[in-house]
């Protein structure tokens, strides 16, 4: 029992202030790892601050100190009961190259189902327009899209002037933020139970599948393959892969592993859900550079040929990169 | 609808609540952060004019890609170098915290800035307001699925006693034990009451207050029993005082 309250605070505070010292150091420098005499002190300060709190607790006028130390100990308190690992160093190109394709492929069926949904979305938006020719007006909501196939290459093959220069650098920053915010969107809506990501990706994929029928009923397919090809080998897999990173947060909002809590499956999936989007911001930045500064120029300036295999070693170098990339990491443990 | 604490236990038995913070806290704090972002804004949009005199473009690209990771990375940022605070949550006392009282992870971070746009459907956030108010531990979508909550940390104004409590002899410190006794069985909300009362005490009229002060008397009675040699002669107010001076000082 505290008898003379002033003189338990007295004596308590240097440890209180220890305590607090040391939760700093842990926020300025989360990585560190403490020696095992400073473990057991650290260990000691929690269980005697928490003490404190205990005896401290019955005082209905102390508010302040007893907040002071609840703030203590429930710091403390994460710190010490804290299961997870910490974060790993930063190392961009190990979590790039390993970390980053790992977890594409450990979660290949939410991939899948992201991919099919899309190409559903192609193959609806193929027939729309196909079996009724008004459907481009609804379904392609771009100005340039809306022309019609044989005019727009004409014109644009016919170009003397780069009517492109002087704001490539903008039009790249536009692709990479618009496309980012939509992979973001897409990813997001996951949190809807998949059912709003199912939709972006439907839409996605329609759109898609609306302009690739227009072009090819026209007999423009070189034209659309040296156009969409060079930046959609990257973009489209990003957006397929912003699908999967919503879908990886539906199935833990809808319990795929049932075995686990609700909680522990959203835990569970968080890292992987934000490994993933960093990994497709990274791969737009690539293809916004590349619609900007590549897609936009046609034959002659640059033969379609080319063109065409930029785009198709860039989806097979893709291809490889998220197949095979950080498997030996796999393998190894602690990676 | 929401809790307004959420209690927090260690293994060691130690038990204390959190305060969480409603929606309307919460947005407020949101007005605030995205005051700052468009102020930061402005200061981006300004630094890059002398850019754009070199090339209007690559001021141009500049300033699309700072704005956007702007607008994202404000609160990613602030948040992982604050512990689960920004400018506007600064302000208003809140903090982003683990459900569980755990630290909070930078993937944590990131869900719940980047589902930002799921709550702000269809329009001023009334999913994230909705959620917020429908949910036990007043979390927005995007904190469910980060699983944080925000605490609000109340800035805690100790009353000022001074006036009303003036340095005069207090019988009742000659009984120590008595005294810590005291202290520990008196709530916070009882110890509130009788400061309350005694700082308003010239508000009442002269009745209310003889019946007030009675009653909280006998209320502390109840709780620690001082001999009569400590309370004889000791009017009511002067009893409350005794126990005022006792508990907050």
């Amino acid at each position: 029992m505290i008898i003379d309250l002033q003189k338990f605070i007295a004596s308590e505070r240097p440890y209180w202030t220890e305590l607090e010292g040391v939760l700093r150091d842990l926020d300025r420098a989360p990585l560190r790892r403490m020696t095992l005499p400073a473990l057991r002190r650290f260990h000691y300060l929690y269980e005697r601050v928490s003490a404190d709190l205990a005896r401290l607790a019955t005082f209905g006028a102390e508010r302040e100190t007893r907040t002071y130390l609840e703030t203590l100990v429930a710091r403390a308190y994460g710190e010490t009961h804290e299961t997870r690992r910490a974060g790993h160093r930063l190392r961009p190109l190990h979590w790039f190259f390993a970390v980053f394709p790992s977890t594409v492929r450990r979660h290949a069926g939410a991939l899948r189902l992201s991919a099919a949904v899309t190409v559903a979305g192609c193959l609806f938006g193929a027939l729309a327009v196909m079996l009724d020719p008004d459907a481009r007006e609804v379904l392609m909501p771009l100005g340039r899209l809306l022309q019609h196939p044989d005019d727009r290459v004409a014109r644009e093959e016919s170009a003397l002037d780069d009517e492109l220069e002087g704001s490539k650098a903008q039009g790249a920053a536009w692709y990479m933020t618009h496309n980012t915010r939509v992979a973001i969107g897409t990813m997001a809506m996951g949190a809807t139970w998949g059912i709003g990501t199912g939709v972006l990706l439907f839409y996605n994929g329609t759109l898609l599948g609306a302009v690739a029928a227009d072009y090819v009923a026209a007999g423009q397919t070189r034209f659309l393959l040296g156009w969409l090809l060079p930046h959609g080998s990257v973009e489209i897999p990003a957006i397929l892969l912003a699908g999967q990173a919503g879908l990886v947060l539906a199935g833990a909002m809808l319990g795929r592993r049932r075995r686990m809590s609700f909680k522990a499956r959203l835990r569970a999936a968080g890292p992987d859900v934000v490994t993933l989007i960093f990994g497709v911001a990274l791969l737009l930045v690539w293809a916004g550079i590349v619609e900007a500064f590549l897609s936009q120029y046609h034959a002659p300036t640059i033969p379609y040929a080319i063109k065409i295999a930029f785009g198709a070693l860039e989806l097979v170098l893709l291809t490889v990169f998220l197949a095979r990339s950080g498997r030996k990491a796999e393998c190894t443990p602690d990676t | 609808m929401y809790a307004r604490h959420l209690t927090i236990q260690t293994p060691e038995g130690i038990v204390f609540p959190l305060r969480l913070a409603g929606p309307v806290t919460r947005f407020l704090a949101l007005a605030v952060d995205r005051a700052c972002v468009q102020i930061l804004s402005a200061a981006v949009s300004a630094a890059l004019r002398f850019l754009g005199v070199i090339s209007a473009d690559l001021a141009g690209a500049v300033w699309l890609v700072g704005s956007f990771a702007l607008s994202f990375g404000y609160g990613i940022a602030l948040e992982w170098l604050w512990q689960g605070q920004t400018v506007g949550k600064r302000l208003l006392r809140l903090q982003v915290m683990d459900e569980q009282g755990l630290r909070l992870t930078f993937s944590q971070i990131v869900v719940r800035n980047l589902l930002r746009p799921v709550d702000a459907l269809p329009a001023f956030y009334l999913v994230g307001g909705l959620a917020c108010l429908l949910s036990p531990r007043a979390q927005r979508v995007g904190d469910i699925a980060a699983n944080t909550i925000v605490v609000s940390h109340p800035r805690l104004a100790e009353p000022d006693l001074d006036q009303v409590l003036p340095d005069k002899y207090n019988s009742f410190r000659a009984y120590p034990v008595l005294a810590s006794r005291l202290r520990r069985r008196v709530s916070p909300r009882e110890a509130g009451v009788a400061a309350q009362a005694l700082m308003r005490r010239a508000l009442l009229n002269p009745e209310d207050r003889v019946r007030l002060f009675a009653a909280i008397r006998a209320h502390m009675q109840e709780l620690v029993r001082f001999p009569p040699e400590a309370t004889e002669g000791v009017s009511d107010e002067q009893y409350v005082r005794n126990v005022a001076d006792i508990l907050f000082r």
